[in-house]
């Protein structure tokens, strides 16, 4: 007998499957800590505490940005005429009940604001297209952005545009409304970016 | 040749050293010496040697740039201005990197263009394509990561864009942004990482990626202006009647347009490193400001044909919206073109003897190409996004009707043999029978 009859191919078919297979195993679990060591670290986790504003200086009109969590979070004191115009828009807006959007609960509203200070528009000053800073534009039917523009926000990057409550506009890249943070209101001066859990 | 063959001389002593234990001659022979090309290779064909010499351009002067530069977000603006100012010909150094980056993707889109012109991709050269294909993907990446480095405004924002793409993918989009970035937002760590990934990583990607497309390349043989394999017709050695090895013939050919190459790189390098905003943009010399977006965002000219593809996509379709269907979109004009191969079905591979369906096609296609480069750059208008869409339109055209109007192309007939280009003085193997 040759030592290739001899040779067990089911036996040798058998090991080499099952090696294969731990060692796959093994391997998937090695990859384990290389994948995890990208998420971010506990460092930057703690970083996110939520920010305290400032806002009896903030004039009707005004719009306030602080930082949290490393991007721009506005704060707007809308006029009443500001208010008043809101509801004019809806029927352009892809999204004016908010149901697609991101926001805390209880913003989500005609004014997307809590009721108590309705005129104070806190929201992450991010286009929700493709994460650019929209620019603030209050004026009413600027050259630029056209006779219906009744205040808002216009996203130089890719044109989205987004009303005075950050809601978005039909016809434009960006697919949500302005993204709202968790916020609450300490004191009538005092407002907190980051943590409804207090005064909610 | 030794002088006698009893006692060979030094230097035959020590190459018969070396080819004992490394092969040596044979290596050569393989890929030089006795490689034998096409004898009707025009400019088309200097490209892929020219990507080779940005390539170690960039290896070089990367190298060089890492020992100044420092890969944090507090540091890394300025020590770029410090390669700049004091480091002795520092500003050389770094202009010669940023001028390659542009020189790779301007070589590489001409590479691509003529494969699309004389049908390298095609039977039984496919596989050099996808590999190819996978170089460009890799060196988007890699410019794009390194574009970030400077932690300018541009490098910034860019990087937002690009990263934002992720988060339109359903379900998992935002965890993907947030591990991709390793914070929950761009910062430190996302520079870091793409500092180690640039310099490291896809470098080694990269050059693996090279070998084996020339590994593959040598294997089959180059294709030809005229599309037809030299291999199909030899002599009574065995050697193409049409070939001529590549080492002298086209060594000296390609260290010649080298020279030449080098000429117009200089020239950029020296006089127009900026160029004018297109190579390096001019919000990049300001640092990084999370709080402002620049009133523009463009990516550089090399990703601008893409851009404008995800930009063009306003509308929903079904129940993708606008985003995702980007993004997609923009994706998806890249994979079309690993399918090149199969979507082309015409047997005839080089446009001399195509007919003239196809070669309207390409010249639509570059013309959209082109259009859409310069849309990429240029603020959304109202008009601008029509055109895009135009633009994107006639690009996927290209591909996806291509398996319908090449399947019954009206082609010339093929000759046996390759004609002879103005560019070489006539050569015949036949007559150096005798050097043997």
């Amino acid at each position: 007998m040759s030592t290739a009859e001899m040779v067990d191919h089911d036996r040798r078919r058998f090991l080499t499957a099952s090696a294969t297979v731990v060692g796959g195993v093994g391997a998937a679990f090695v990859a384990v800590p290389f994948l995890a060591s990208w998420a971010p670290s506990e460092r930057a986790r703690a970083a996110g505490a939520p920010v305290e504003v400032d806002i009896s200086r903030l004039e009707p009109g005004a719009r306030l940005v602080v930082e949290w969590r490393g991007r721009p979070i506005w704060v707007l004191n809308r006029t009443d005429t500001m208010m008043e115009l809101l509801p004019e828009v809806v029927s352009d807006l892809r999204d004016p009940e908010s149901n697609e959007s991101q926001q805390p609960p209880y913003t989500q509203n005609s004014i997307r604001a809590r009721e108590s200070m309705p005129n104070i528009f806190v929201a992450i000053g991010v286009c929700t297209h493709l994460g650019c800073s929209p620019q603030y534009r209050p004026e009413i039917a600027p050259d630029d952005l056209g006779p219906n523009w009744k205040g808002g926000f216009f996203c130089a990057c890719h044109g989205s545009r987004f009303d005075l409550a950050g809601r978005v506009f039909r016809g434009v890249p960006a697919p949500t409304n302005l993204v709202i943070p968790p916020y609450a209101f300490i004191s009538d001066t005092r407002l907190l970016v980051g943590d409804d859990s207090e005064a909610a | 040749m030794a002088a006698s063959p009893e006692t060979p001389s030094r230097k035959d002593q020590l190459l018969e050293w070396f080819d004992a234990r490394f092969p040596l001659i044979e290596t050569w022979n393989y890929h030089m010496g006795k490689y034998y090309t096409p004898k009707n290779f025009n400019v088309w064909y200097a490209f892929g040697v020219l990507a080779a010499v940005v390539l170690v351009i960039q290896l070089v002067t990367g190298i060089w740039l890492t020992m100044s530069y420092k890969p944090s977000a507090d540091e890394a603006f300025a020590s770029v201005e410090h390669i700049m100012r004091d480091v002795h010909w520092g500003w050389l150094i770094r202009y010669m990197h940023s001028t390659g980056a542009s020189a790779f993707f301007i070589v590489v889109y001409l590479h691509m263009f003529r494969a699309m012109l004389y049908g390298s991709y095609k039977k039984p050269r496919e596989l050099i394509w996808i590999i190819g294909m996978l170089i460009f993907l890799v060196l988007m990446a890699e410019a794009f990561m390194g574009y970030v480095l400077p932690w300018g405004q541009m490098s910034y924002w860019g990087a937002q864009v690009i990263i934002g793409l992720f988060g339109a993918i359903p379900l998992i989009g935002e965890q993907l942004v947030v591990w991709i970035q390793g914070d929950f937002m761009i910062s430190d760590a996302t520079l870091n990482r793409f500092f180690a990934l640039h310099v490291v990583a896809l470098p080694l990607v990269l050059v693996m990626l090279v070998f084996l497309h020339i590994v593959a390349l040598h294997h089959v043989g180059s294709n030809n202006p005229d599309g037809i394999e030299i291999k199909e017709c030899k002599d009574k050695q065995g050697k193409p009647l049409d070939g001529i090895p590549f080492h002298p013939y086209f060594t000296v050919k390609d260290l010649t347009i080298i020279v030449v190459f080098l000429f117009f790189f200089s020239a950029v390098v020296f006089f127009a490193p900026e160029m004018g905003g297109l190579f390096l943009e001019h919000p990049n010399f300001e640092p990084a400001n999370p709080m402002v977006t620049p009133d523009h965002i463009a990516p550089v000219w090399y990703f601008a044909p893409f851009y404008a593809i995800l930009r063009a996509v306003t509308f929903d379709l079904l129940f993708i919206d606008a985003k995702l269907l980007g993004v997609i979109a923009m994706f998806g004009s890249i994979i079309l073109l690993f399918l090149l191969p199969w979507l082309d079905r015409c047997p005839v591979k080089s446009i001399r003897y195509r007919g003239n369906t196809y070669k309207w096609a390409l010249a639509a296609f570059v013309v959209a190409f082109a259009m859409l480069t310069f849309l990429g750059t240029q603020p959304s208008t109202p008009l601008y996004t029509f055109l895009a869409q135009v633009g994107m339109f006639v690009y996927f055209a290209f591909f996806l009707l291509m398996p319908w109007y090449t399947a019954n192309e009206k082609t010339k007939p093929l000759p046996e043999r390759v004609s002879r280009s103005w560019l070489f003085v006539p050569y015949s193997p036949r007559s150096s029978e005798g050097d043997k």
